[in-house]
């Protein structure tokens, strides 16, 4: 097995990620606090990769970090900010150090970030990006030069089940399959209907699906979501949950919908496991898995 | 095919004018026109902007086509009042400010800046369609160029941030790959798309780009 997570992902178990930020700046305490929190609960820790193109400590270091406290981290690699050198480059460091699993993403846009004027670079997509690391483990680079010493990876993708419309991103989907993409983790979901309806189609292919959880921590975030954030959809009745709920009561609401939504995909099987984002509140994960009954 | 600008706001051309007060005007009587940012009407109303930041203005002229061989011609006519004055300030596009600079030793100030090459798909409406990047997928692509349709000019399938056909980016804008995917759809040629595009070489042409014709 190339990876811890790459057995998991293998086995029949319900797989658990979810994911941690790195700090603006390098003040690396509350980062290392979740990963200190998380790392025996879940299956594999992804860090995020300049989210939202708002330019933090890089995924890479927070990647180390976790192996350096013995957890399981899942690399994200967008191609926004390297071309396919720095990329290439920077997958031979990581297998270097012992990381063996890589979300390959295309990448937000930079001028929804904070760096607006900078270059996007785009050399590559996520599909490319996959096939280039297909390329590195077959021994050579991607100007077809043979490389000393290769590396192995455990490879996943993003799916967008709420995308509108959706079947471009099918079509993409399938070629991330096709391109060797061993799991998926998927942007938020909430239409459990919805959802189980991707995953139908889905389930035609041999790949593991990791449906994405993203807590609600307001109802005014649940609305914001849904209104701006594309390819999310947050179901009317769950906003109203939300709003229903005293100010003081929103994050323990937000942690018991978020719980009892895993509890219904494992219970219904409706997937191969959960990506749980907590966005800003990963000390609450646990609390999810709790209510989850995980 | 339009080199499309826009003007630079009068406070940038006045630092780029720091010390030369006497100044020539010249616009372009093709895109520019086109684009109301170097025709005629803009040249007058730029001297008269000139002369009120204290500016003498020793004439003006709109060329022809100011990225074409004839700019050396109007050079030629106007040669008095360029020699009168400290600089060009250039209501063309780039392509013309480069044409000026050829037959003059005096400094060409660009007055615009030049956005994109586009199309004008109806009156008063540009559009950027095509990035030159030398190696053309449009048969594969109904028509849309994904390289330059796309933000991110991605060549395999829509990025996750669509949204109702339209892009992260702006909610005016399109995306690129919906309408790639419902064009092809229409065609029956969805496999094009299901295709897998490899990585772009960036070096067609080496730049800076240069043909001659035998």
């Amino acid at each position: 097995m190339i990876s811890r997570f790459e057995e998991v992902i293998n086995s029949d178990k319900f797989i658990v990620t979810t994911e941690v930020a790195p700090p603006k700046g390098t003040n690396l305490e509350k980062m290392l606090h979740h990963i200190d929190i998380l790392k025996d609960k879940v299956d594999a820790i992804n860090v995020t990769d300049h989210q939202s193109s708002v330019m933090r400590f890089p995924s890479l270091g927070g990647c180390l970090a976790i192996k350096e406290k013995g957890g399981e981290p899942i690399m994200q690699m967008t191609c926004r900010d390297r071309n396919r050198m720095a990329l290439e480059a920077d997958l031979l460091f990581a297998y270097s150090r012992g990381i063996r699993n890589v979300l390959c993403l295309t990448g937000d846009a930079v001028p929804v970030g904070d760096h607006k004027e900078a270059k996007g670079v785009f050399d590559l997509d996520s599909l490319q990006l996959l096939m280039a690391i297909r390329q590195l483990m077959s021994g050579k680079d991607l100007g077809g030069n043979e490389l000393e010493g290769t590396v192995e990876f455990c490879m996943g993708a993003i799916v967008t089940p709420e995308a509108q419309p959706l079947e471009p991103q099918l079509v993409k989907f399938e070629k991330k399959i096709e391109a060797g993409a061993q799991f998926f983790q998927t942007q938020a979901i909430y239409d459990l209907e919805n959802f189980a309806s991707f995953m139908r189609y889905a389930r035609k292919f041999n790949t593991k699906i990791l449906a994405g959880i993203v807590l609600l921590s307001s109802a005014r975030m649940a609305k914001y979501m849904t209104e701006n954030v594309p390819g999310i959809f947050v179901p009317q009745d769950l906003i109203d949950e939300m709003s229903g709920t005293p100010k003081e009561g929103m994050l323990a609401k937000g942690i018991e919908i978020a719980g009892r939504t895993i509890a219904i995909l494992k219970k219904e099987a409706l997937c191969d496991g959960v990506h749980i984002m907590a966005i800003g509140r990963e000390e609450v994960v646990p609390d999810i898995l709790k209510a989850a009954g995980l | 095919m339009k080199s499309i600008t826009k003007q630079k706001p009068i406070e940038e051309i006045e630092n780029s004018l720091q010390g030369m007060d006497k100044v020539f005007v010249i616009g372009c009587g093709t895109c520019t026109t086109l684009t109301k940012t170097g025709g005629v009407e803009q040249v007058e109303a730029m001297k008269e902007s000139l002369q009120q930041i204290g500016k003498r203005v020793t004439g003006g002229t709109v060329i022809p086509t100011a990225c074409d061989d004839m700019t050396e011609e109007t050079m030629k006519e106007n040669e008095q009042y360029i020699r009168s004055a400290d600089c060009v300030l250039s209501m063309s596009c780039a392509l013309g400010v480069h044409r000026m600079t050829l037959y003059l030793d005096k400094p060409v100030i660009p007055a615009v800046d030049t956005l994109f090459i586009g199309v004008e798909e109806s009156p008063g409406y540009f559009r950027e369609v095509c990035s030159q990047c030398g190696q053309c997928l449009l048969g594969e692509t109904a028509g849309i160029c994904p390289i330059t349709a796309c933000h991110k000019g991605l060549v395999n399938g829509p990025c996750g941030g669509t949204n109702n056909g339209k892009c992260e980016v702006d909610k005016e804008k399109d995306c690129a790959w919906t309408l790639i995917y419902n064009r092809l759809k229409e065609q029956n040629r969805l496999d094009l798309m299901r295709r897998y595009q490899p990585p772009r070489n960036h070096h067609v042409t080496l730049k800076p780009g240069i043909m001659k014709i035998e």
